[in-house]
C-alpha cells in the first residue's frame, strides 16, 4: 500500500475505532434495552476476556496443541497458582513469566 | 479555556480519589498492556510500514487487536474496504461493550460520550465493570475512568512506539507477548465470583476454540453470545447461586 492510500486507510481505521467503540453511545436518546439483555451481558467482560486468553493458551497454528511439553502450560498453572496464593495480577503474570521464559527461550517448549 | 484553568482542572481531577483508584488498578495490567504494545509495534515496522506511518497509526487507530490484523492486509497492498470491513469485523465486541457504557455515561452529552467510547479499550472496560458492577450512573466513575485510561493509553503508546524504533533488536521470538496474556488471566480469575461465572467463562473459551477457524476474530462474538445464554439460563434456573449483583 502506498504512502497516501495509507494515511487514508488509518484515518478510515481511526473513525473505526470511534464508531464501533461508541455505537450505543452515539444516538441522543437512548435505545431501550430489554432488561434480559442487560442482566446478560454482565457476562460479558469475563466471557471477552475467556475467548481471548483460553485459545491463547491451549492453541498452536490454529490447532489444539497435541503435547504437554509447551511452556505456556506450566506457566498457567504457576500464573494460576500465585494469584490465588496472593491475588496480585501483576504477580501473577511475574510468576507466569518466570516459569514461562526459561522454558520457551532456554528449553524451545 | 486558557492554559492555566485547564491545569487547574487536571490537578483538581488528580486529587479525586477514584482517577487514584483507576491509577493503582491500571498499573497492575501496565505490564501486560506494554508487553502488547511492544509487540505491535514491532509487528507494524516489521512489516514493512515506514515509522512515521506506523507511529501516526498507533496513535490515531489505537486499537491493538484490529491493528495487528489489518496491518498484514495493508502491506499485502488489499484494497481499503478489505482494510476497513475487516477492522469493523473485528472492533464488533465493542458495539456490545458500548451497549453497557451507554448505562453508566448516557448522561453526558455526544462529545464526551464519544470520547469515551474512543478510549474505551478491552482492559479499560473489564477493570470499569469489576469496580462498578451496577450498570447505573455514579459521580466517581468518570474520575475513575480517566485514571484507568490515562495509564493504559500511556503505557500502550510509549511501548508501541519503543517497539517501533527497536523493531530489529526486539527479541520477539522471546513470546513477550504472553505476559499480555497473563495480565488478563489474572483479570479474569479475579472476577470468577461464582459458579456461574465460572461456567460462563468455561463455556466462552470452549466456544472461542471451537469457532477459532472462522475469519476477522469472529470467534469471539461466538464466545460472548455462548456466555451471555448459559449466565442467563444458569441464574434463571439457580437463582440463588448467581453472586453478579443485578441491578
Amino acid at each position: 500500500m502506498g504512502f497516501w492510500e495509507s494515511i487514508v486507510a488509518i484515518l478510515g481505521l481511526a473513525v473505526i475505532t470511534v464508531i464501533t467503540r461508541s455505537f450505543f453511545l452515539l444516538p441522543e436518546r437512548e435505545w431501550p434495552l430489554p432488561e434480559w439483555l442487560k442482566r446478560g451481558l454482565r457476562y460479558a467482560p469475563l466471557a471477552a476476556l475467556a475467548t481471548v486468553l483460553v485459545p491463547e493458551l491451549v492453541m498452536r497454528d490454529g490447532a489444539l496443541i497435541t503435547t504437554l511439553a509447551d511452556a505456556r502450560l506450566p506457566a498457567l498453572l504457576a500464573a494460576c497458582a500465585f494469584y490465588f496464593w496472593r491475588h496480585s495480577i501483576l504477580g501473577t503474570l511475574v510468576a507466569g513469566m518466570a516459569v514461562y521464559l526459561p522454558l520457551h527461550v532456554g528449553l524451545g517448549w | 479555556m486558557t492554559v492555566a484553568a485547564a491545569l487547574r482542572r487536571v490537578a483538581a481531577l488528580t486529587r479525586e480519589p477514584e482517577f487514584r483508584r483507576g491509577l493503582v488498578d491500571m498499573s497492575g495490567m501496565s505490564v501486560g498492556v506494554g508487553a502488547w504494545g511492544l509487540v505491535t509495534g514491532v509487528a507494524m515496522v516489521k512489516s514493512g510500514m515506514p515509522l512515521g506511518v506506523a507511529v501516526l497509526m498507533s496513535l490515531l487507530v489505537y486499537a491493538g487487536s484490529a491493528q495487528l490484523v489489518v496491518v498484514p492486509l495493508m502491506a499485502a497492498g488489499s484494497p481499503l474496504w478489505v482494510v476497513w470491513l475487516t477492522a469493523c469485523c473485528v472492533n464488533l465486541r465493542f458495539v456490545i461493550f458500548s451497549a453497557m457504557w451507554r448505562g453508566y455515561f448516557g448522561g453526558l452529552d455526544r462529545l464526551r460520550r464519544c470520547l469515551i467510547g474512543y478510549f474505551s479499550g478491552d482492559v479499560v472496560f473489564v477493570l470499569f465493570q469489576r469496580r462498578f458492577p451496577d450498570l447505573r450512573p455514579r459521580p466517581e466513575q468518570l474520575p475513575y475512568f480517566m485514571g484507568a485510561t490515562a495509564i493504559n493509553w500511556t503505557s500502550w503508546q510509549l511501548m508501541s512506539l519503543l517497539g517501533m524504533v527497536l523493531a530489529n533488536e526486539v527479541p520477539v521470538h522471546w513470546g513477550l507477548g504472553f505476559a499480555g496474556v497473563l495480565a488478563l488471566l489474572g483479570v479474569l480469575l479475579s472476577m470468577l465470583s461464582d459458579r456461574i461465572a465460572w461456567l460462563a467463562a468455561g463455556v466462552a473459551g470452549a466456544a472461542a476454540v471451537a469457532a477459532f477457524a472462522l475469519p476477522l476474530k469472529l470467534n469471539i462474538l461466538v464466545g460472548i453470545a455462548a456466555a451471555v445464554a448459559v449466565g442467563l439460563v444458569l441464574e434463571a434456573a439457580y437463582p440463588r447461586h448467581s453472586r453478579i449483583r443485578s441491578r
